[in-house]
């Protein structure tokens, strides 16, 4: 390929350049098929991104303290200089908002084009969790009218009463979320619209299970039915409520508890939207850095050979690309886990490998990968699964090798650990699935489920933690379910089962605050 | 497709209200930091923010999560030497450390006991003088007070060339020509009908001296149009600006020390504080704020700041000199119409036995009526003198605007200093 001269040289940067930047990695990634949403590139200064950091990334947001805490923490760190600030911060939205910092070099600026505008912005359309889970083109929207909605309660309830309504969500904000149905998609002004309808229906719907007047139920009991000796009257003959114990707690709380008011459900279904919005990226992380990563490495690396760019840019990229698909070693004083960014690229890097150039390894492995089109195996890895089942799938013993990756067992009725397996034949399969597990949403958070609510009795909600490996649950489960105490209103407990037997029981108000206090 | 869009002229400070959020739920731990922070503070660096730390169990945000125990396998990357089998002892420090790769965790603050944060000088100060007030802020009354600033008032028929307002004339320049043009148009259009009229008859009916009359009318109307000025002086209009007496925001604080020999370095350091306070407090509330340094010991000197608490000086000690100074000074550079007068007044309660009563008396007759405010910290760990007792009567003549207290060590000075501050309930 004969040499052209490149775009520009040196650190500095201007609109003209940036945008021939931009044209250049559009063609290249046009060249790979990558399909993305438009770009909107945004150009802000340092604060701003602080700004923008605090608040999860939500360009527009309600107002709570969380987020002024998080923002005097990224301040503090930003100031001690413990933490550069991200370079990049991209938006899951139509278009796709990326916010680039004054203050990055053009190097840093490419990359980021690259990184975030292709390779996140193809992430967001393709994914089928993203596909399933947001709707891209109505998040905004959605935000402004979550905004105007918080901003206005606040102005007729007080600025304490939200609060403390959006601290007990927002304790429960993983388990809003529904796993297995696809939401409706949301948009600002059919929820503005339909905002007041619902309100109205809601509550009619939460006084019909809060009757006390007895009703159908017993018009249709038949008659054999009462013969229970504890229950004459069959008052407790409609069985448990809810019938199937429900994972999304905060869509219970919506539909049910019985003395939230109108306004108070509106915002625990913002609050269940939002974290709704944000399920997908908490199951993608290390597919959606990965596959990120992989692709300004490819295009920079093109725009490198078609002399684009010149030696000096491509020195400061790989120093920068180097540090972040680092992974230090489990002794190593920089250890923090497994850095998404390391894993997601050796794991897409190894499969164009064995698309390309498979070993007799691969062929055994991936028998129907090995030798593919790569840039089809990739877009389908990317497009169907999620970390976990993407690691399942995916992760071959040649990265294994390579990270030297080793699983321990750590089980708190043995003295010591011990390590279970190594980068062997006879350990590959086990990490896999050991690690696969790791970023199962399931496994690294408790599973819990709404249990029954007693809606003929005290009205108390019952939990139902299913222990995972015996693993009992954080001494943070008390301001949690106080939390959900506001919410419902009445007592509320949690079970922790160990496969069919109740191995510990919390609840709130505690047994010896309230006043029937119980004796063990 | 692609665009790009600048946003660094959009407004900062996005997080600002979450920011104050934060701050006002964490009130009580803030305070207490930064009531540590005055207390410990060099007096020279009241001026910038703060460090504060809050432990962070109280602001954590909780959320369900796995606690230590049971049973689970953890994947690290980086084996050197490990065998499938091998055993290992647990590390210390708890839970075998955390699991890999749970990014997602949301606790920030893990690993960590204190969440620090800065605060902002201003937020800084906002802390230090929450709940304080300065005693008649009422400010000077309006009617003798000297102070007057120009306010926009309208606009006038007459008025000097540069305060001139070019829309407003412009637009009755506008009205003015249309108002005198109209009737002339009007005459002209009748007449060019009339010509035209005329001209239309066959030639042999034509009046000629009917045409040439109204040929005459058409051009002088057309002078009279053309002569219709475009400017005229009687459509300037100018702004108007009208000279409104204003509430002074000058203030001006006094600061008077004892220097005689019983006073120690660490006397003066417990003053300067005080005064230090007082001032950034008093600069809060006006927008100027000079300062006085009156220094005595038999005799009375207003020196600068340097001199004023780092000079050494020995010898007895005459309070009336330095009050009467303040008066001198008040008289000749200060008017009170102009001016907020406040004194603040540090000793160690000596004084020479028969002046106490002359003190009493300057106050009362001079210096009270005229001073917004007149502070007195006495520090000693000894019982009260003289001086003490003069003043006290002048503490019940004028119990809002006098105020005395007693200062031992360096750490009574924020609680003194809020103590004659605080806000006192609505009269």
């Amino acid at each position: 390929m004969t040499r052209r001269k490149p775009i520009a040289t040196g650190s500095d940067w201007n609109f003209e350049i940036l945008s021939e930047f931009e044209r250049e990695i559009a063609r290249l990634a046009d060249e790979y098929r990558l399909d993305t949403y438009p770009n909107q590139i945004e150009i802000i200064t340092t604060e701003q991104m602080m700004d923008a950091y605090a608040s999860v990334g939500m360009p527009v947001g309600y107002h709570h303290w969380s987020f002024g805490k998080q923002f005097l923490a990224v301040e503090q760190a930003y100031r001690r200089g413990q933490m550069g600030l991200a370079y990049e911060l991209v938006i899951n939205s139509d278009p796709c908002i990326a916010y680039l910092m004054e203050e990055n070099t053009l190097m840093m600026q490419v990359l980021v084009m690259a990184h975030a505008c292709y390779g996140h912005n193809s992430f967001f359309k393709g994914n089928y969790l993203f596909r399933t889970w947001t709707d891209a083109s109505s998040i905004i929207d959605y935000l402004v009218f979550a905004r105007k909605y918080v901003a206005e309660c606040e102005e007729r309830h007080g600025v304490a009463a939200v609060e403390q309504l959006l601290d007990a969500c927002h304790a429960l904000q993983n388990y809003g979320v529904d796993r297995y149905k696809r939401p409706s998609p949301i948009s600002a002004a059919e929820e503005a619209q339909r905002q007041k309808e619902r309100e109205e229906h809601l509550q009619a719907q939460v006084n019909t299970l809060w009757r006390t007047i007895p009703g159908r139920p017993q018009e249709d009991r038949l008659p054999g039915m009462t013969d229970d000796e504890e229950d004459p009257l069959g008052l407790h003959a409609g069985g448990r409520y809810p019938a199937e114990p429900q994972e999304n707690l905060l869509y219970f709380i919506e539909k049910n508890a019985p003395l939230l008011a109108p306004w108070q459900r509106e915002v625990v279904r913002i609050v269940r939207k939002l974290a709704q919005y944000f399920y997908p990226q908490r199951q993608t992380q290390v597919m959606n850095e990965g596959w990120a990563t992989f692709w300004h490495y490819t295009l920079m690396n093109r725009l490198y050979e078609e002399g684009r760019v010149d030696e000096g840019l491509m020195l400061e990229f790989l120093q920068s690309h180097t540090a972040v698909v680092q992974q230090p070693a489990f002794d190593s004083p920089y250890f923090n886990g497994i850095n998404p960014y390391a894993l997601g690229f050796a794991i897409f890097c190894d499969l164009k490998r064995i698309c390309e150039a498979p070993t007799d390894e691969d062929r055994q492995w991936f028998p129907d990968t090995a030798g593919s089109d790569w840039r089809e195996t990739l877009d389908f890895a990317m497009k169907n699964f999620k970390d976990e089942s993407f690691i399942q799938q995916f992760l071959s013993p040649k990265v294994i090798r390579d990270l030297k990756l080793f699983m321990v067992l750590d089980d708190d009725q043995e003295e010591m650990l011990e390590v279970a397996a190594i980068h062997d034949e006879r350990g590959y399969r086990r990490i896999r699935e050991a690690l696969a597990s790791q970023y199962a949403l399931a496994v690294r958070e408790p599973n819990i489920q709404v249990y029954s609510a007693d809606i003929r009795g005290d009205r108390s909600l019952t939990l139902c933690h299913v222990q995972d490996g015996r693993r009992p649950l954080a001494r943070s489960v008390y301001p949690v379910i106080r939390h959900l105490h506001q919410l419902w209103g009445f007592p509320v407990k949690l079970e922790s089962m160990q496969g069919d037997e109740v191995v510990r029981r919390y609840q709130w108000p505690l047994p010896d605050e309230g006043r029937e206090a119980s004796p063990t | 497709m692609s665009y790009f869009i600048d946003r660094r002229a959009n407004a900062k400070h996005k997080s600002a209200v979450n920011r104050q959020r934060f701050l006002d739920r964490y009130r009580t731990h803030i305070k207490r930091s930064v009531e540590e922070a005055v207390n410990r503070r060099s007096i020279t660096d009241m001026e910038r923010g703060e460090k504060v730390s809050i432990p962070s169990r109280d602001i954590s945000e909780p959320v369900f999560q796995h606690g230590p125990g049971g049973r689970r396998s953890i994947i690290a990357p980086g084996n050197k030497e490990f065998v499938e089998g091998d055993r290992l002892r647990r590390p210390s420090g708890g839970g075998g450390g955390d699991g890999a790769g749970e990014g997602g965790a949301s606790n920030q603050g893990e690993g960590m006991d204190e969440f620090a944060f800065t605060l902002s000088r201003e937020e800084f100060l906002d802390f230090v003088f929450d709940g304080l007030e300065l005693p008649h802020l009422e400010r000077k009354s309006l009617v003798d007070l000297d102070e007057v600033r120009p306010v926009r008032a309208g606009v006038s028929r007459d008025g000097v060339p540069a305060r001139i307002n070019i829309v407003r004339s412009m637009r009755e320049a506008h009205a003015r020509r249309i108002a005198m043009r109209a009737p002339i148009r009007r005459a002209l259009r009748v007449a060019r009908e009339a010509l035209e009229a005329e001209e239309r008859k066959d030639p042999v009916l034509r009046n000629p001296a009917r045409i040439a009359e109204l040929k005459e009318e058409i051009e002088r109307l057309e002078r009279r149009l053309e002569a219709v000025p475009f400017l005229d002086t009687y459509d300037l209009r100018y702004n108007n600006l009208i000279n409104q007496p204003q509430p002074s925001s000058k203030a001006v604080m006094f600061c008077v020390m004892d220097v005689s020999g019983s006073m120690t370095q660490a006397h003066k350091d417990i003053a300067k504080r005080f005064f230090l306070l007082l001032y950034l407090f008093l600069e809060r509330n006006y927008e100027k704020v000079e300062l006085v340094f009156v220094r005595h010991h038999t005799a009375a000197k207003e020196v600068d700041e340097e001199e004023f608490f780092y000079s050494r000086e020995t010898g007895g000690t005459i309070v009336s000199s330095a009050l009467s100074l303040v008066d001198e000074i008040i008289e000749a550079r200060y008017p009170p119409g102009q001016w907020n007068l406040y004194v603040a007044q540090a000793s160690d309660g000596d004084n020479w036995d028969d002046d106490s009563v002359n003190c009493r008396e300057l106050l009362m007759s001079s210096l009270m009526p005229r001073l917004q405010y007149f502070t007195y910290v006495e520090i000693t760990p000894h019982a009260h003198q003289a001086l003490w007792e003069e003043y006290e009567t002048v503490a019940d003549e004028f119990p809002s605007r006098f105020a005395m207290r007693q200062i031992v060590e360096a750490g009574d000075i924020y609680p003194v200093f809020r103590e004659l501050f605080r806000r006192r309930a609505a009269q």
